[in-house]
């Protein structure tokens, strides 16, 4: 297990280096710099800029110099927001992010596995059916759309919830429920799919054979066995909801993460460009992690390492 | 113990209605064990899941008769007390133990499920008996093996953990649903003796489905021939084994593989089984028996019985034909 943990680290970092040098070959490669957009067309003033950012140095040297702030965790000023460091941005928009990932997440994973279930049990029911109708909408509406609707009839006509922002409970439900949505569906049609096939399986038949009440059955032989699909694509929904946030975060104007990774694209602001990505990667990278050691554990079959025959 | 009447059980497809069972009449004393044996399809394993109430509903229906145990109609019984039924009064085993175990919960878990769910134990009292039948099916190092997966067990091993499985709660019927045809033949014979044993120790009363012969003759007390749905012909093992009478039941016993008959083919039945969305009127066998008579196309033959242990379905026993036969010679 620690060899299995320590060999996957090993991977993880590489992951992270391939990712970062993509990211600073793409970052130098678009066009425009951080001062262009500014009204500051003094030339003396650019080349002090660019010095001062290191920006006048060759382009292996500023590689060098975005591993080594990556390195020791400090990614150096902004250039687009003075006096503010990326640590900071990051320190006050990633709580505002991670709270609405998770909640999103959670409300996805919770709410889909639910759906899914009572799909499978009622299945060919009218529950069934509209369930899975339901979930192909929610897999067929970009949340954009989801959002921009939400916001026009719950929000502006309707009146019962605020329009954007990210300040109680009550800010949490729109984005929160566009964000989910799509997860929620895919999570409850593969669920519902998975679910109806393993009750078909021997063994289900032979926990009724024991005389055991539906939902042991349920919970304890057919959900465990159901949700090992559901775990395997959980890495990629994570993913799907962490790039979804930053539409979502723009549309809501959530102070997140994404608004400042967008924003840097905008602005050109190279150090928050390289911090906000290096900070999303680890991120994913951690939970694709996280999920296969999940999957492990609900497995028996999966082992770490090898430990002689069977 | 266990007797069942005119058992009917039916399953709507979008092809129409499959009449899987068509009237199993068939009972079982206690510490005995009754073979059913037929071809493929027959209706043997509906037969046994409808007496563990577990046909899948829909499609499959019980649509007449009556399943006495023990003075009760299981037919007519409440799903929750069929559980307490289930696993506790009839077991049931299957046929595949690759698949009849959870893959990821741990045999101790398994075993223990029946007991927990239908007896007030403590954990260590589960444990004591979990380990009495781990040893009872010869299963070595049974605490170890008892936090195992059962991946980590051979076939013959999960079919004797699927065995302790159905014995842990000491039912008074065991169904065994071809519990060694998935498994190789030393293995078979193994888990065979392991029957007998069990059977010895324990007293309970087996069914035993299979479509091995062999295995018929090594541990069956009685025997139920089943075709098309119904039982043709049902005996001792002595009075099916050497007076079989339903002509099907001849045909079954000439197909078995013999060492002592050099030379000669096997002798299959010719023709298939009848379609069961629409049977015939008369006898199900008529179009492939070699006897058939104008009469068993027509109408289904009334059961004679030839002792009182053996019954058969079959015109040619009737009275009328036996007279008919010994005035004249047969076309
Ligand atoms: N769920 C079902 N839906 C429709 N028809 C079914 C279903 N289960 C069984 N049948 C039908 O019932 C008939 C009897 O099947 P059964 O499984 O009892 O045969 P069997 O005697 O056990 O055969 P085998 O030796 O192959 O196990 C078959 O013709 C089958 O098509
Ligand atoms: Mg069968």
């Amino acid at each position: 297990m620690l060899r299995y943990i320590l060999k996957r680290l090993a991977i993880m970092l590489v992951t992270l280096w391939i990712i970062i040098t993509l990211t600073f070959i793409l970052m130098v490669s678009v066009p425009g710099s951080p001062f262009n957009s500014e009204s500051s067309s003094n030339e003396i003033v650019q080349a002090n800029l660019n010095k001062h950012y290191n920006l006048d140095q060759p382009k292996y040297i500023q590689y060098l110099e975005y591993i080594k702030s990556i390195a020791t965790f400090d990614f150096g000023p902004s250039i687009s927001k003075p006096h503010q460091s990326v640590n900071d941005l990051l320190g006050r928009g990633f709580p505002i992010s991670f709270e609405l990932g998770i909640i999103s997440i959670a409300v996805a994973v919770l709410s889909g596995i639910i759906l899914g279930i009572i799909a499978a049990l009622r299945h060919n029911g009218i529950i069934d059916y509209l369930a899975m109708g339901l979930a192909v909408l929610g897999i067929s509406i970009p949340n954009f759309i989801l959002a921009t609707l939400l916001i026009q009839q719950l929000a502006v006509n309707w009146e019962i919830f605020p329009v954007a922002t990210w300040s109680s409970p009550a800010h949490m439900v729109l984005p929160v429920f566009a964000l989910a949505t799509g997860p929620m569906a895919i999570i409850a049609r593969l669920t519902r799919s998975t679910m109806l096939e393993v009750l078909t399986q021997d063994y289900i038949k032979m926990a009724r054979a024991k005389g055991l009440s539906p939902w042991k059955i349920i919970i304890k032989h057919a959900l465990r066995n159901a949700l090992m699909p559901v775990i395997t694509i959980m890495g990629t929904l994570v993913a799907g909801v962490l790039t979804g946030s930053f539409v979502i975060e723009k549309i809501f104007a959530i102070p997140g993460m994404g608004k400042y990774f967008v924003e840097s694209i905008n602005h050109r602001d190279y150090p928050v460009i390289m911090g906000t990505t290096v900070f999303y990667s680890v991120f994913l990278i951690v939970m694709l992690f996280l999920v296969d050691i999940a999957y492990g554990i609900l497995d028996p079959r999966i082992k770490f390492h090898k430990k002689g025959g069977d | 113990m266990l007797e069942v009447q005119d058992l009917h059980v039916t399953f709507t497809t979008y092809g129409g209605t499959v009449k899987a069972v068509r009237g199993v009449d068939l009972y079982v004393n206690e510490g005995e064990t009754l073979a059913i044996v037929g071809e493929s399809g027959c209706g043997k394993s509906v037969t046994s899941n409808a007496i563990m109430r577990l046909i899948p509903s829909p499609p499959g229906k019980i649509t007449r008769g009556m399943i006495r145990f023990k003075g009760e109609d299981l037919v007519s019984l409440s799903e929750k007390a069929m559980r307490n039924i289930r696993g506790v009064d009839i077991s049931m085993i299957f046929q595949d133990p690759m698949t009849a175990l959870n893959p990821t919960l741990t045999i101790g878990t398994q075993l223990m499920e029946g007991l927990y769910e239908h007896q007030k134990v403590t954990g260590q009292e589960a444990k004591r008996r979990a380990l009495e039948m781990m040893d009872l099916v010869g299963i070595p190092n049974p605490e170890e093996r008892l936090k195992q997966y059962p991946h980590q067990f051979s076939g013959g091993m999960r079919q004797r953990i699927v065995i302790a499985i159905a014995l842990i709660c000491e039912p008074e019927l065991l169904i065994a649903d071809e519990p060694t045809t998935a498994l190789d033949v030393t293995i078979q014979a193994q888990i065979l003796e392991l029957f007998e044993k069990i059977q010895k120790q324990t007293g309970v009363s087996i069914i035993l489905i299979t479509h091995d012969l062999g295995v018929v003759a090594k541990i069956a007390d009685r025997i139920a021939v089943m075709y098309a749905g119904k039982i043709v012909e049902v005996g001792t093992k002595r009075e099916i084994f050497y007076q079989p009478e339903h002509p099907y039941t001849k045909g079954l016993l000439r197909s078995v593989p013999r060492l002592d008959l050099k030379g000669g083919k096997l002798a299959a039945i010719e023709g298939t089984p009848p379609d069961l969305f629409s049977p015939p009127e008369g006898c199900p066998f008529a179009a492939r028996c070699a006897y058939a008579m104008e009469v068993c196309t027509h109408v289904h033959p009334v059961k004679t019985s030839l002792s009182p242990s053996h019954q058969v379905d079959c015109w040619l026993q009737d009275e009328r034909a036996k007279k008919l036969l010994a005035t004249s010679s047969p076309k």
